[in-house]
């Protein structure tokens, strides 16, 4: 009994550094998700970002119909590659919508002449605030929201062809 | 060849995901109030980058950094509570994003280990001492 517990801390020295090995060396956890899912989208009201198209505010968020909020700016890569799958969303009847991030309106007409435009609104978000208030961490995020104005569903990173579907299927369900 | 290639590394410019938009106004600029300044300090310290995942939103020089501490001063200058604050992030991206883990059921454990492992090592401790005394 005795010569067994003499092998105790040994044991325990040894539990405790393979859980801080595997911590240390399991990869890390890079994409934070929103825990805004589920809630209304905060309240806001951005001015407009591009000529010729409106600003967005919370209220335009919670008119009936669902949409797609979509977090990019111009000086974003991964938004370009992201651009063609937006436009099909929105060929497909999905009402989308913009909030660019730190962007300048130059830079951003220019991305929208040269990527399309799937957007009906896009709001300046110049020092990142609305992002913050959707939980947002990065660029390009996409989230559908219900006619109500309640966040569903939070993608992180660029929609990519095969996720264009289900993307219309989710905002097409949220009545 | 070789001075090629640094002339090259010289003028090539790397591809950074930033904005060309300058630093939001507080971003980098203190408080006029130092007790206001060092409330908010505190708070940024202990609140995590969502870049730089390992850095305070103090230490990050992230884009997204500089607009939460502009955030954290404009509401600390208009008079709100640092837990308030630290609760509107922790509502948005979860207990993760705070480095100061509250005490609950699932951090108990976290706060109690120091203790539990001091008493395990004074009960070691004293018993293999009395061992050797006899």
């Amino acid at each position: 009994m005795k010569d067994r517990v003499k092998w105790l801390p040994l044991v325990l020295f040894i539990l405790l550094g393979s859980a801080l090995t595997y911590g240390l060396a399991k990869p890390d956890r890079t994409n934070i998700t929103s825990k805004m899912i589920g809630a209304s989208v905060p309240s806001f009201a951005l001015p407009a970002a591009a000529k010729g198209l409106p600003g967005l505010t919370s209220a335009d968020l919670a008119t009936g119909k669902p949409h797609l909020v979509n977090i990019f700016a111009s000086w974003c890569v991964p938004c370009i590659a992201e651009a063609p799958q937006l436009r099909a969303i929105a060929a497909a009847g999905v009402p989308v919508v913009g909030i660019a991030v730190r962007d300048r309106p130059e830079a951003l007409a220019r991305f929208l002449a040269r990527n399309g435009n799937p957007f009906q609104a896009i709001g300046a978000d110049d020092a990142s605030q609305v992002q913050m208030a959707f939980g947002s961490s990065g660029v390009p995020e996409s989230f559908v929201v219900d006619g109500k104005g309640r966040i569903l569903q939070q993608t992180i990173g660029p929609i990519n062809p095969q996720d264009v579907a289900g993307v219309v299927a989710a905002v097409k369900a949220a009545q | 060849m070789r001075a090629l290639l640094l002339a090259l590394a010289l003028v090539a410019a790397p591809a950074l995901a930033d904005s060309d938009l300058p630093p939001a106004p507080l971003a980098n600029t203190q408080l006029a109030d130092p007790k206001q300044e060092a409330q908010a300090k505190a708070l940024m310290e202990t609140i995590r980058c969502l870049v730089c995942q390992g850095q305070s939103i103090a230490d990050s020089d992230a884009e997204l950094a500089g607009d939460m501490r502009a955030m954290v001063r404009e509401r600390i200058a208009a008079g709100e509570k640092p837990a308030a604050i630290r609760a509107w992030l922790v509502q948005r991206y979860g207990a993760w994003v705070s480095y100061e883990p509250p005490l609950d059921r699932r951090t108990w454990l976290l706060w109690a280990a120091p203790v539990l492992f001091l008493v395990l090592g004074i009960m070691i401790a004293t018993r293999s001492f009395r061992r050797r005394r006899r």
